[in-house]
Order: structure tokens, then sequence, then C-alpha cells
């Protein structure tokens, strides 16, 4: 287990290059734009939420998000929380595929989502909102609520366009627990976001305007097959930002806040990621293929 | 030090295997063939009349190359080379069907990318930024074909 830790931190640090992100502000919403082929970024999120009936918590997760194509990028998630005056725990992890369906730019550009999740009911990075899912959902002790284990297929497709520097994206939302007797859930997702400026400067800086990109999201659940609509249903407001650094860095941020009384008042997100330029050659070369 | 290597591949495959990773299909590219040889410019060839036909509205702004250059170097340069000049995973851009189209194919092409051969759109770039790589990608080739191609 050293071993395979330690080569992949070698690999990591000086095996690939830094590569300058120009990263979506997003936590929940996606826009069209693919990891770049061969490119691995490494993300780690935090959401902290207000939880009434129930203690605070702090959910936190790691996303590894390879380029494998042009019009392919895989992910996966590895997902944990801790709840104030309860207890810390894994909850989980995701693989989530997306498939860039078009080859060119268009007036909408469509990405096809698939994720599979194994995820208990102790999960709370909220990455979606979906079907009914309420606030008290997330009440319950982790003790009883990590005892349900989940398999879950979720799908999305992924519409995006950019227009004079805005990027405006919906995302529908559908998802099945794989247990025959569950019904599909629904949810959506949209955002709107803008770099603070569309020149660049001539020189590498941090605080150019153009490294800042902000925007909106907007996202909730919408019922299931059984029942479909916005009744026991929560829905997020949540500014975004995203500051893009030259080193290859990216920080995100976004205070988000619940729009009626079955949501958190409060979900804080913050994340900070950077991106390995041809980590897959190294990968390749690591196999044998001299270069 | 062959068990060390042995080790590494073993941990790496297995690292790959349980995070459900493909070993990276782009790095099928990485052969020992030369640069350019297994690239081709049609792509170039397919921008519309009108997307060719555009004019670059920063020709002629010398700050606008600088600021290319950054963006050339920040963006590109991992896949075309820092001096453009073509690298394991994408083409030169020294060579006359780049240096002879016009900034509006450049434009497109960087616009819409060439997913199915591994480069991607770079929409998410404003324009003023994407224009300005335009002109200085310009800025590589002889005097004559910058002309040839600002025409």
């Amino acid at each position: 287990m050293k071993t395979l830790i330690a080569a992949t931190v070698f690999v990591l640090l000086f095996g690939a290059q830094a590569s300058r992100a120009q990263e979506s502000p997003y936590m929940v919403t996606y826009d069209h734009y693919l990891e770049e082929p061969g490119n691995l970024e490494v993300e780690y999120f935090s959401t902290f939420g207000t939880q009434r009936g129930g203690n605070p918590f702090v959910a936190d997760w790691m996303e590894f998000e390879y380029g494998v194509k042009a019009w392919w990028t895989t992910e996966f998630y590895i997902d944990g929380q801790s709840t104030f005056s309860d207890s810390t725990l894994l909850t989980g992890f995701r693989w989530e595929n997306r498939f860039r369906l078009l080859q060119h730019e268009h007036f909408i550009n469509p990405v096809f989502y698939m994720e599979y999740e194994q995820i208990n009911d102790a999960d709370k990075i909220l990455k979606e909102v979906e079907g009914h899912d309420v606030e008290s959902d997330n009440a319950e002790p982790n003790a009883l609520a990590r005892r349900d284990l989940n398999h879950e297929l979720e799908l999305k497709l992924l519409l995006s366009k950019t227009f004079n520097g805005w990027n405006f994206a919906v995302n529908p939302l559908f998802t099945k627990n794989l247990l025959p007797s569950e019904p599909w859930e629904f949810g959506y997702a949209i955002g709107a976001s803008r770099p603070l400026s569309l020149n660049a400067s001539a020189n590498a800086c941090n605080f150019c305007r153009e490294n800042f990109i902000a925007g909106l999201e907007l996202y909730g659940g919408l019922g299931d097959t059984e029942s479909f609509g916005l009744h026991d249903t929560s829905h997020y407001l949540a500014p975004v930002a995203a500051w893009n650094l030259p080193s290859g860095w990216t920080v995100r941020l976004s205070p988000g806040f619940g729009l009626n009384d079955n949501s958190h008042q409060v979900l804080l997100r913050w994340g900070l990621s950077y991106e390995f330029a041809g980590f897959g050659q190294h990968i390749s070369s690591l196999w044998g293929k001299r270069q | 030090m062959r068990r060390n290597t042995i080790w590494i591949r073993t941990s790496v495959s297995l690292l790959f295997a349980v995070c459900g990773f493909l070993v990276p299909a782009s790095a099928q590219n990485v052969g020992n063939a030369p640069a350019t040889d297994h690239f081709d410019y049609a792509e170039l060839t397919k921008a519309p009349a009108k997307a060719r036909a555009r004019k670059n509205p920063q020709e002629g702004n010398t700050e606008a190359a600088l600021v290319g250059r950054k963006l050339f170097m920040q963006h590109c340069a991992e896949c075309h080379g820092a001096t453009a000049d073509g690298g394991k995973k994408a083409p030169s851009l020294l060579v006359d069907q780049v240096q002879q189209a016009t900034p509006g194919a450049l434009f497109w092409l960087l616009t819409n990318g060439v997913v199915r051969r591994g480069m991607p759109v770079w929409s998410k770039l404003p324009e003023p930024q994407r224009w300005a790589i335009v002109i200085y990608i310009k800025t590589l080739g002889p005097p004559a074909s910058r002309d040839a191609g600002a025409k």
C-alpha cells in the first residue's frame, strides 16, 4: 500500500507538469467542457451545512478527473463527512463518465453524463439534489444512516452554451436506485458564469481580472416517477466564484442558500484543485513505452 | 532495481483498476513517430467560408501578440510544443497549411477543436483571447506566409 501511494505521489509530483487550468466556477452544474486528453485534475471539495433538527456537518470529497479522449472524461470520487457531536466516516464512491455528443461547437452543446454511485445514507456532499431529497433526510445519526447502502445510476444531459464570455448551462438529472422497487428520481441544475475580464494581460499574473470567474447556480429536486413535481423537494441558489491561478491551481467558493423550508438554510462550499498536464503520457512511459 | 520497477508498475496498475480509470487511450499516440507525419491539416479546410472570411479584430495590435504568446504557452504548448513545431500529441503550427490559413480559419479551428483527433474545443477562452492566440501563431511563420494568411 505504501508503495502504491509513493508511486502515485511520485508521478504526480515529478512526472507531470502543471497545466494552467481554465476551470468553471460551478459546484453542482456542469458545462460542456471536458478535461484535456491525458491531463489529470485532482480536486478536493468541502461543504459545510446547517441542519435543523440535527447537527451541522462538514462533507468532503475528492475527485480524480482524467481526460481519456477529447470527447470522453472519466472521474472517480471518494465521499466522506463529519457531523458535529456525532462521527466522521467515509460514505462511498462514485464513478462518473462524460461523453461529448457532437464534434463541433453548436448553438447548444450536449454532453451525456453517466455515473454509478455506491454511497450510504450518511452521504451529505449534496453534489446533486434529486427526487424528494429534503433537509430532514440528513438529520439521522451517522450510526443509523450508514447502514443503508445504495447503488445508484445517475444520468444527466449537460446542455451548455458560451456566448460573449457568458456560459449558460442546464442539466436535467435522472437517477435510479438499482433496487427494482425504487422509482426514477428527477432533478435539475442551472448555471451562468462569466470571467471578470474577457481580455488577458500579456504578463503572467495571479490577480488579473481574467483569472476570476463568477456566476450563479440554481439546483434542486423535481420528485420522482411516482410523484413528479415540486412538493416535498428542496432547492438552492448559490453564487459561485473561481480563481484560476497560472500555477495550475484553482480555488472555488460558493455560499448556497436554501429556497424553501425543506432545504438546508446554508451550504457553504469551497474547493481546491490542481491540474497535471501529460499525466497519461507519464503513466504510459512507466509501462515501458519510451517517448 | 527491477523489483522496484515491477512494484511501481503493479501499484499503478492496481490504482487504475480500482479507480476504474482506463490506461490512457490518448497515450496510444505516444510512439516514436515523427511529430507531424501522422497528422493532417484537412480540418482547417473544413472551416465554413463565412468563418474563413472573418477578420481578426485585433490585427495590428502589437500587445495582442504578447498576450497570445502567454496564452499559447499556458494552453497550447503542452501539445504543440513551446516553439509550436509539434509534439507527440499535436502537429506543428509552423507549416504552410497553418501559416497560410486565414485568421478566421484558425479562429474557427481553435473554437471548435478537432475532437475526434484529440484537440479540445477552446471556446471556453473568451473571443479576444482566442484572436490573440491566432495573432501569435501568425507571427511564427515567415513574413510571406503571414501576408498570405492575412489576405
